[in-house]
């Protein structure tokens, strides 16, 4: 008997669209300090995005996946980590991976720089995973080692819609469902694989059902509302380090643009839906909305803030620009501890070369 | 191997073996007894190691190479997983960068396929693309190889897919002695290995296996035999079958260097120049396909490093360009000693 899938895992929102909260147990929970922490990191994100594209735009940097309409699923995803807890992101996911610690250096990558993959000292933030649902297995895998390990260390995977038509989202699944392995599944549903929309990508009504198929705990939620995806991240993860295995959380949400800056939306969507969901569902308006309603909001400190943040993303690209080029031993350095004498030789042979005296 | 008590034995090795050093204790075992017994001096002697797959736990595997392990160092350690390859690659890499020693176990070479993406994408690249901050030190163990009229896709033998592959380290012993130190080796190798265990060598024979932990260096052959006319090379289960070839062109007046690989990647270079700048001829025999396979790869490295010394073009045995047969043809396509006998008097006269 197929039951009602949209009943059974309803969107849930603490926050509605203007702002109010629907849910008071989580009113006293949220303080100034914490939405303005929310409401700049959101903002701050979405200037980076945009700025990067812009930047691809002038040529000045790589093809480049955006996330604009998806911070408030990311940010307080990653805002709901501890210190010490292992990230597996995909190639969208720079919001979260920038608030859980990366510097903005994660752009180097869309130059072709090798440095950007890599996390400041001590943070597990695993380069982003670039083939679809690999990532799952390996979170699982990471995940079991801190049972292994009896650490109280979680994982946070991130993963998208397109991702779950993957025999790795299942494998991965199935794992830390059997192992009962500390990760959390983190689905991003912006609805869209590039231009495949997600009624062509599954028969299911939603994501989140498929957490009965591996009797663990689901749950649909709205993804631009921050507070909803900060708490029942939070939840999911402190279920994890308790021992209560892995949760798959379904976060709806909405990317604006396009897949990457390589393609065009408008081929495959009508971008009136666009307009309407930035003009109701926008994650950055509606904590602004809310932080009025509540008295947290304050027209000087958003304008400082906005300038705060466009000279700190300045910066970032500044820095990015002003990179020393690419060392070429690189390419051969990092395949293996030591490197075998065919990369030793072929790499001498190449810096020969390059040096005029083959 | 009841019977083991000492620990930590001391050897010696030379060129041609090893020279155990006085009292060591040693044990007349199968390959895959030896196999078991690297396991399990492993699973004592690093409390990170970890073994599992299909069948590993409880069952102790279909071929019996993890025996026991459970028993001994119960199901946190040596465990079930789901018939999931890809799956059980994927968590062994994710292990492995959480500070694991994952031996993981797909059940025949044949079955790798589904993992074949974790192995390219995430395993092989991870210290590259994170330049350096995330390792992968994990072994996959798998038996390869046909000969034992085993049913559709038990039997492949595709080691080149990996040799080519950067990133990974490939190993394939041929005897007891040496599967138990080569897997010692790739288990305490800081990058990820893949461990090919010749399945119709299982049990074949018994060697001697000294107790305790020893280790083979990767990527050195050794020298099973010398001569002057010919150099022999193969590895796993074509040992066997060059061995008994290089008897027969010995009653015909010709002897030969048979060289054992044990690592696949990377090849050891100076064994093989070595040895064919000394003889001028050379036949190499492995059972994978001829195109693409890693006899191309050593043909190409006798080019480059002793292409003047050779009298004669280098002869290769291999299986054709066809998939394994089905097992009432198998025989048809595998190397036998009267096959690489063929090649060597082709050699010799050429």
């Amino acid at each position: 008997m197929v039951q009602d899938m949209k009943r059974a895992f309803p969107v849930i929102r603490i926050m509605d669209q203007n702002g109010k909260m629907t849910d008071d147990a989580y009113t006293d929970q949220i303080d100034k300090d914490f939405a303005r922490t929310c409401y700049r990191q959101l903002v701050c994100m979405r200037a980076f995005d945009r700025k990067v594209i812009n930047l691809q735009r002038q040529g000045r940097i790589g093809t480049y996946p955006g996330f604009e309409g998806q911070e408030a699923a990311q940010v307080g995803s990653a805002l709901a980590l501890r210190e010490d807890d292992w990230m597996f992101p995909t190639y969208r996911d720079h919001a979260a991976s920038i608030t859980f610690g990366k510097s903005y250096n994660i752009l180097s990558s869309w130059n072709g720089r090798l440095e950007g993959h890599v996390p400041p000292e001590g943070k597990y933030i695993v380069p982003p995973s670039v083939p679809i649902a690999t990532q799952l297995p390996l979170a699982a895998g990471a995940a079991m080692a801190n049972q292994y390990k009896e650490s109280t260390q979680a994982v946070l995977t991130y993963f998208g819609d397109g991702a779950t038509s993957e025999g790795d989202f299942h494998e991965g699944l199935n794992f830390a469902s059997v192992f009962q392995a500390p990760v959390v599944f983190f689905n991003q549903n912006n609805q869209y694989a590039i231009s495949v929309p997600i009624w062509k990508q599954m028969h299911s009504e939603t994501i989140a059902q498929k957490s009965l198929a591996y009797g663990i705990p689901g749950i649909r939620i709205d993804g631009n509302d921050i507070f909803v995806v900060y708490f029942e991240t939070k939840k999911a993860l402190q279920r994890a380090r308790s021992g209560g295995g892995p949760t798959l959380i379904e976060a709806v949400t909405w990317r604006y643009g396009a897949h990457t800056t390589a393609d065009d939306p408008t081929k495959y969507r009508d971008q009136k839906v666009e307009n309407e969901k930035r003009r109701r569902h926008d994650p950055i308006t509606r904590l602004a909305l809310f932080m009025k309603e509540y008295g947290y909001w304050d027209d000087t400190w958003a304008k400082a803030l906005e300038e705060e943040v466009k000279a700190e993303i300045d910066e970032a690209v500044k820095d990015l620009e002003s990179m020393p080029p690419a060392n070429v031993s690189d390419m051969y350095d990092y395949m293996f501890e030591e490197p075998t004498w065919t990369i030793e030789q072929q790499k001498e042979a190449y810096m020969n070369f390059l040096r005029g005296d083959m | 191997m009841d019977d083991r008590t000492a620990k930590g034995s001391v050897y010696e090795f030379s060129a041609g073996g090893y020279v155990m050093v006085m009292h060591t204790k040693t044990h007349q075992l199968t390959p895959v007894q030896a196999i078991t017994d690297a396991l399990r001096t492993m699973l004592e002697e690093r409390e990170n190691v970890v073994v599992f797959g299909e069948d590993v736990g409880k069952n102790g595997g279909v071929f019996r190479a993890t025996d026991g392990l459970q028993a001994t160092f119960g199901e946190k350690r040596v465990f079930d997983t789901p018939l999931s390859e890809s799956g059980i690659v994927g968590t062994a890499i994710g292990m492995a960068m959480n500070g694991l020693l994952p031996v993981a176990e797909i059940q025949f070479m044949g079955f790798i396929y589904p993992a074949y993406d974790q192995i390219m994408t995430h395993a092989t690249r991870m210290r590259y693309r994170s330049k350096g901050a995330f390792t992968v030190p994990m072994v996959i163990r798998t038996p390869y190889g046909a000969g034992v009229r085993a049913p559709e896709i038990h039997s492949d033998s595709m080691e080149a897919l990996f040799t080519h592959m950067p990133g990974i380290k490939v190993v394939c012993p041929s005897n007891p002695y040496e599967a138990k130190g080569l897997l010692i080796a790739a288990i305490e190798d800081p990058d990820p290995v893949l461990f090919l265990e010749p399945l119709r060598l299982y049990r074949a024979f018994r060697g001697e296996v000294p107790e305790g932990k020893y280790d083979i260096e990767l990527g050195k052959g050794t020298l099973l035999q010398e001569g002057a006319d010919v150099t022999i090379i193969a590895w796993g289960a074509m040992v066997p079958v060059v061995k008994e070839a290089a008897e027969q062109a010995e009653k015909n007046g010709i002897t030969s260097d048979v060289i054992d690989l044990r690592t696949l990647y990377p090849l050891d270079k100076d064994i093989i120049s070595e040895s064919v700048q000394k003889t001028g001829r050379c036949v190499v025999v492995h059972e994978a396909p001829a195109a693409g396979g890693l006899g191309n790869d050593i043909v190409s490295l006798i080019n480059d490093t002793s292409f003047l010394y050779m009298k004669a073009p280098v002869e290769r045995v291999t299986g054709a360009d066809i998939h394994v047969p089905f097992w009432a043809l198998e025989d048809h396509n595998l190397p036998t000693p009267e096959r690489v006998m063929a090649a060597i008097r082709s050699v010799i006269h050429f």
